[in-house]
């Protein structure tokens, strides 16, 4: 059995554990306010500019002058996959879900016998990938939404990819990023920005939402210069909510595992105390009976 | 203006970090990448990009709201009119000191810059141009 001194030492550490989980507790809820609030703030923008996507696809004969973003190389033979993790660690599974996730897409395209390239955007993922992928790595961001994601971080990100695709080096790229859901949920999105797909429920519900016959558009200047504008801007875009889902889900996961933490330390805590409180009484009873039976031994 | 609630254009204007302005309008005028153009209640379907310069919201013949923006895309139809912008601030706040520090920020990139960073660099100038131009301030050629 333990002394008594021991159960005293390992009670006081464990209380300053728990004293540094809460505290983290604390300091993820306030940035998940923040970064919730930001990526609440980003919808609108994406939404129109998914509307303004949608308006110029319904137009015949849009699709013919797009350049490779919009309708690809005519190949598939080299995937450019973006990993989006955070930095830093104790956020429960929320940077290993991110890399099981990629993992299996990896795998599956190498087993198809495609080219990968990756692309990791946080810390986490690179140092999850790199045992078994560390040679397709091809660059890695660091510090990203320090301060809160800002656009112009996500404008970095989105012209090195555009700057890659335009030099050849992939055919498709696929970003996965954690989707925020809720302060406790998660979930593992794997989205193909290039070429550029318009998911079918969002086009179909705005149409439903605008409950008017699609208008044939007038551009100014011609459809290819307007796309040509516009399919970097919703690539930014895209990366930028991106960006902002993963650091909201980063900032929820820690939160939520941090509470885990408080709580588990707080029952270990409990237990400790019991076995000192035990200890000490034992103790107690066992000096008692020596000095009785000392008395009556005269 | 027999009907206000009739003749009014929702105009909305949203940057990536925020929907700036949302508000029912008699007219707005944006600076189209070809020239401005006016969006009146019931405008014609129209989609086209944005240069840098000023958006004017006009409500009973007065402009109630002067915005600049830098660039971007602009969509009207007959009910609305939507301006997707990356960076937008009323005119009111613009600071004459600041545009003029940007606009020498972005000449000296623009001399320095190479010929992958041109492209970016004359972009830049051309919003720094147009800001110092919306802040009051004149565009001296040198």
């Amino acid at each position: 059995m333990a002394t008594l001194k021991e159960l005293k030492t390992r009670i006081s550490s464990v209380k300053s554990t728990q004293k540094i989980t809460s505290a983290m507790k604390m300091v993820a809820a306030s940035r998940l306010k923040r970064a919730q609030e930001a990526a609440e703030a980003a919808r609108p923008y994406a939404e129109r500019m998914e509307r303004m996507m949608a308006s110029i696809l319904d137009n015949p004969g849009a699709l013919e002058g797009a350049g490779a973003l919009l309708g690809g190389t005519g190949s598939d033979d080299t995937h450019l996959i973006v990993v989006v993790t955070s930095d830093r660690g104790l956020c429960g599974g929320f940077n290993s879900s991110i890399s099981r996730e990629a993992r299996k897409q990896i795998r599956a395209l190498k087993a198809d016998s495609k080219n990968v390239k990756i692309l990791c955007v946080g810390r986490k993922g690179r140092d999850q990938l790199k045992t078994e992928f560390g040679n397709t790595i091809v660059e890695t961001y660091e510090g990203i939404g320090k301060a809160g994601v800002k656009f112009e971080e996500a404008q970095g990100v989105a012209a090195n990819i555009i700057e890659m695709f335009e030099a050849g080096e992939f055919d498709v790229c696929t970003i996965i990023f954690n989707k925020f859901v809720s302060a406790i949920t998660q979930e593992v999105t794997p989205l193909q920005i290039i070429p550029v797909q318009i998911s079918d429920d969002d086009a179909a519900e705005e149409k439903q939402a605008d409950a008017g016959p699609s208008a044939i558009y007038e551009f100014e200047p011609s459809e290819e210069e307007i796309l040509a504008d516009l399919l970097p801007s919703n690539l930014n875009v895209q990366v930028f909510r991106a960006l902002l889902e993963s650091s909201a889900s980063e900032h929820g996961a820690r939160m939520s595992a941090m509470d885990n933490a408080t709580r588990n330390a707080g029952d270990m805590i409990d237990d400790l105390s019991m076995i000192y409180n035990r200890t000490r009484q034992a103790k107690i009873t066992s000096e008692l009976i020596e000095i009785i039976s000392g008395a009556e031994a005269l | 203006m027999a009907d206000a609630a009739e003749n009014k254009v929702a105009f909305e204007l949203v940057t990536p970090t925020a929907l700036a302005v949302s508000e029912d309008v008699d007219m707005v005028v944006v600076p189209g990448s070809e020239g401005d153009f006016g969006v009146l209640a019931g405008h014609t379907p129209i989609l086209t990009t944005v240069r840098p310069g000023v958006i004017n919201m006009y409500t009973d013949g007065t402009i109630t709201k002067s915005l600049f923006v830098e660039g971007g895309f602009a969509e009207a139809n007959p009910e609305r009119c939507t301006v997707l912008a990356e960076g937008a601030t009323d005119v009111s706040e613009l600071v004459a000191s600041d545009a003029d520090a940007r606009l020498t920020a972005a000449r000296e990139a623009f001399e320095g810059a190479d010929e992958d960073g041109k492209k970016a660099a004359e972009k830049e100038l051309r919003i720094a141009e147009e800001m110092v131009r919306a802040a009051g301030g004149n565009v001296t050629s040198h």
